[in-house]
């Protein structure tokens, strides 16, 4: 073209076009640019000869990789087990209380019982194992089914009141004040007596009423102390620990009509081993028996 | 009279909505309609009042369409900085709702409502009016033509405002069809086709009647991102509603397809709203406020038609290890490596412009604002051909990292380019002799570059920290971390993060501040008589 002209600062042609002002130079591609471009093209092709990439009738080139995300996991989870085989099949074999007093067998059981605490238990139970109302805490020595190793397996395995596990621990409290077995003053009184039994402020005369009451409805299931029975999952009353709170209120609220906690049987889910980590886990945590 | 067919139309239009209101099938549907209702009732008064009735003798004062069709830019400019604090003010909140989750209002302006209008208001209704008053200015200039179709520049720009209203208020009201970055109810999305279309036509009508005998390349970059952002628009949001009164819909496609369309669209998104078209802000604004010719031409040509053509094959690179297909993966990563000197072609030929103008940087703070912005997309752009990686994506992927590279291109590279062009037009724009203050540039410019820095640097580690717990074993081969550990775990980088945005807000607060003296018509407060004032870079 005719018009084009030398840039004075570069002292490159342009390319004879103007726009609003605007010129254009008539640079070659910066050779490293091109370069570089080229070489992520035969990067690419390269990678598309070694991996699945072109999409044909029934399937994809399958690269000579042969080698598909599925294959990599697969191959990931067969090399973390493999190096994991010969614990989780020594814990298959032995008892829990052989896990548990074998230094190499707890330490396994308690990581891999963590593991899976986290990914299973810790929406209910809390991160920490530390509970909240209406899930159990775990890392101290009240127990409703029974803080021992075997104790603790059965309640994973099995679950409590799922509906899914015929052997799932199942316990039921009366609603005394909604089915009317008792009166509201009534319930009252009780609500001292425990007070009482657990060591907190109460009405001592109130209590003494609520003593009565609490012989001829409560201590059948929760012992004439009212220090709970683990074997059919009473709780213990005599003490400051209480799963729906121990507030006058909250214990008016739980003896009038009761909640009742579920937890899943985890044996549809986990296979035996996990069951067992998580059973020395938890016993590990401080409330054991 | 003049504009009384536009009154009328309007008009029937609030009482189409009024009546889709009444015989609504859901409540949503109904407060919804019912606030269209009230929008368009409000726009019939207003141009009730700017109806123009015909003097004695019958004629109409004539409207001067000989020059250049400015109006409507002005208007899209203050829409532009309007949106934009909008969306960073939006950004902020749901950054601290992160850090601090008792800042959730439910139910209006919680996390998952804000959260759609924030990327929604810096994309589509920042970004969006940015693109559309920078074009109309790019394009008549560079064609030497007025804009074409007559009013229909004024549909466009009022047609896509009432979008984004009806887009942000079913946000809050809880429509979505659950679509990243096209969240709207069929509905919107119909209004927002017919405002596009009109939109092409304006554009396409204008390139068509040019008096310059090629098309520059700014218009190429314009034409590229307004008639993709149609076909994937039109794809992606292709649904049945279940009633022509209600919200809801169902999507065209189910499962992985469907996964892949949303990701289609959602990278073009990225490709040809976010970077094609503000390459087209680019390639005019900077070769203006450097005073320099284009480097390349040759360049221009080649990254052009690579990067249009690459771009669109790489949205699989957000589905890795998923349902969808390896092939599919494989094709996603690859092409999302080819793109990477494509993209960078851009930068290059922005950077080199300044060959012979270098110096201007030191006196010239909306001139640093570009070449900040380049090197932001330079980093993105080479960002995010590395996280398309499989093996990095492992690691990157459902992370903050991707929070922070999206940041990087949005908040230095789109963010940074709309400041810097906003800046040169204004003056133009309002005929002034320059902007209020560049002192004030200067500081949005220092405090924006801190923002983002400090976004991006501690997403990085948010995000490399998480993935590696998330991945990491104990010596008894044992996952280590529960999901809520590594989020406690990078709580402190959430309110860090908070902060950025925080700095990267009152820039824009400033530049708002600046514009509006700029308009006013306030002084410069340092004029020299024949040089524009000087700041230093520090």
């Amino acid at each position: 073209m005719a018009d084009r002209e030398i840039d004075e600062a570069t002292g490159v042609e342009t390319m004879g076009h103007e726009w609003d002002g605007i010129k254009e130079l008539n640079n070659p591609l910066p050779r490293w640019w091109l370069w570089t471009f080229y070489a992520t093209i035969l990067f690419s092709i390269a990678y598309m000869i070694y991996y699945p990439a072109i999409p044909l009738l029934e399937a994809s080139t399958p690269g000579i990789s042969g080698q598909t995300n599925r294959t990599a996991l697969k191959a990931e989870i067969a090399e973390a087990d493999a190096a994991k085989a010969g614990l989780v099949k020594r814990i298959a074999e032995s008892n829990l209380e052989t896990i548990r007093s074998t230094d190499e067998l707890a330490r396994f059981a308690v990581a891999g019982g963590a593991s899976a605490y986290k990914v299973y238990c810790s929406q209910c139970h809390g991160s920490g194992a530390q509970g909240g109302p209406g899930y159990p805490n775990l890392n101290d020595d009240d127990w409703i089914w029974g803080g021992d190793l075997e104790a603790i397996y059965t309640s994973i395995k099995h679950g409590i009141r799922n509906g899914e596990d015929d052997d799932a621990r199942d316990s039921l409290m009366p609603a005394f004040g909604s089915d009317e077995v008792l009166e509201l003053d009534e319930i009252r009184q009780v609500v001292q007596y425990v007070l009482q039994v657990s060591g907190q402020e109460h009405d001592a005369e109130r209590a003494a009423l609520g003593a009565e009451i609490f012989g001829d409805n409560c201590a059948a299931c929760h012992g004439d102390n009212a220090a709970g029975d683990q074997d059919i999952g009473a709780p213990n009353l005599a003490d400051a620990i209480s799963l729906y709170g121990n507030s006058a209120e909250r214990l008016e609220a739980q003896i009038y009509n009761p909640q009742h906690g579920v937890m899943p049987a985890w044996q549809t889910r986990l296979s035996d081993e996990t069951i067992k980590q998580l059973a020395v886990f938890v016993h590990s945590r401080g409330g054991g028996e | 009279m003049r504009n009384i067919s536009e009154v009328m139309l309007v008009g029937l239009a609030a009482f189409f909505a009024l009546l889709a209101s009444a015989f609504a099938v859901d409540s949503l549907f109904q407060t919804h309609m019912a606030i269209l209702c009230f929008i368009l009732a409000g726009s019939t008064i207003i141009l009730l009042r700017r109806v123009e009735f015909a003097s004695p003798d019958g004629s109409f004062p004539e409207p001067d369409t000989s020059g250049y069709m400015d109006e409507v830019i002005r208007y899209g400019a203050i829409a532009t900085l309007f949106w934009g604090i909008v969306g960073f003010l939006v950004g902020v909140v749901i950054a601290a709702q992160l850090a601090w989750p008792e800042l959730n209002l439910e139910p209006y302006l919680n996390f998952g409502r804000l959260r759609p209008l924030h990327t929604s208001a810096v994309i589509f209704a920042f970004g969006g009016n940015a693109l559309l008053c920078t074009s109309f200015y790019v394009a008549q200039r560079t064609c030497r033509a007025r804009l074409f179709g007559g009013d229909l520049a004024w549909f466009v720009f009022w047609g896509y405002q009432l979008f984004i209203v009806m887009a942000a208020t079913g946000y809050l009201l809880g429509i979505t069809q659950s679509k990243e970055y096209a969240e709207p109810e069929w509905y919107v999305d119909l209004w927002l086709t017919v405002v596009w279309v009109a939109y092409l036509i304006v554009f396409m009508g204008t390139i068509v009647r040019r008096k310059e005998p090629h098309i520059y390349v700014a218009n190429w970059f314009y034409l590229s991102f307004i008639i993709t952002v149609a076909m994937l628009h039109v794809v992606n949001n292709a649904a049945v509603p279940v009633s022509f009164l209600g919200t809801k819909s169902y999507v065209a496609f189910a499962g992985v397809q469907d996964a892949l369309t949303q990701w289609w669209y959602g990278h073009n998104a990225v490709g040809f709203f976010l970077t094609a078209g503000f390459l087209g802000m680019m390639y005019y604004f900077v070769p203006k406020q450097a005073g320099r010719p284009v480097y390349s031409y040759r360049l221009s040509i080649i990254h052009f038609w690579a990067l249009i053509f690459l771009y669109i094959w790489a949205g699989p690179h957000h589905l890795h290890y998923t349902a969808l297909p390896d092939w599919a993966q494989t094709l996603g990563m690859v092409f999302s490596i080819m793109l990477w000197m494509p993209s960078w072609g851009g930068m290059i030929n922005g950077l080199m412009t300044l060959q012979g103008a270098w110096d201007k940087l030191r006196t010239d703070p909306i001139l640093r604002m570009f070449v900040i912005s380049l090197a932001f997309y330079g980093m993105s752009t080479f960002e995010g051909p590395m996280m398309s990686i499989k093996s990095v994506n492992s690691l990157s992927h459902y992370t903050d990292w991707t929070i922070g590279h999206v940041h990087s291109g949005a908040l230095g590279w789109n963010g940074m380019i709309v400041f810097a062009s906003l800046y040169y037009l204004v003056p133009k724009l309002w005929n002034k002799q320059s902007l209020y203050s560049l002192k004030l540039v200067n500081w949005h410019l220092w405090l924006a570059t801190l923002g983002i820095v400090i976004y991006a640097a501690v997403m990085w580690v948010a995000g490399i920290t998480q993935g590696l717990m998330w991945r990491e074993y104990d010596d008894q081969g044992f996952l280590v971390n529960s999901f809520i550990e590594t989020v406690s775990a990078i709580h402190p980088e959430y309110v860090m993060r908070t902060f950025g945005g925080l700095l990267y807000l009152s820039g824009a607060l400033i530049m708002a501040y600046n514009i509006w003296r700029t308009i006013r018509g306030d002084v410069p407060e340092t004029v020299q008589q024949d040089q524009p004032s000087a700041v230093p870079a520090e």
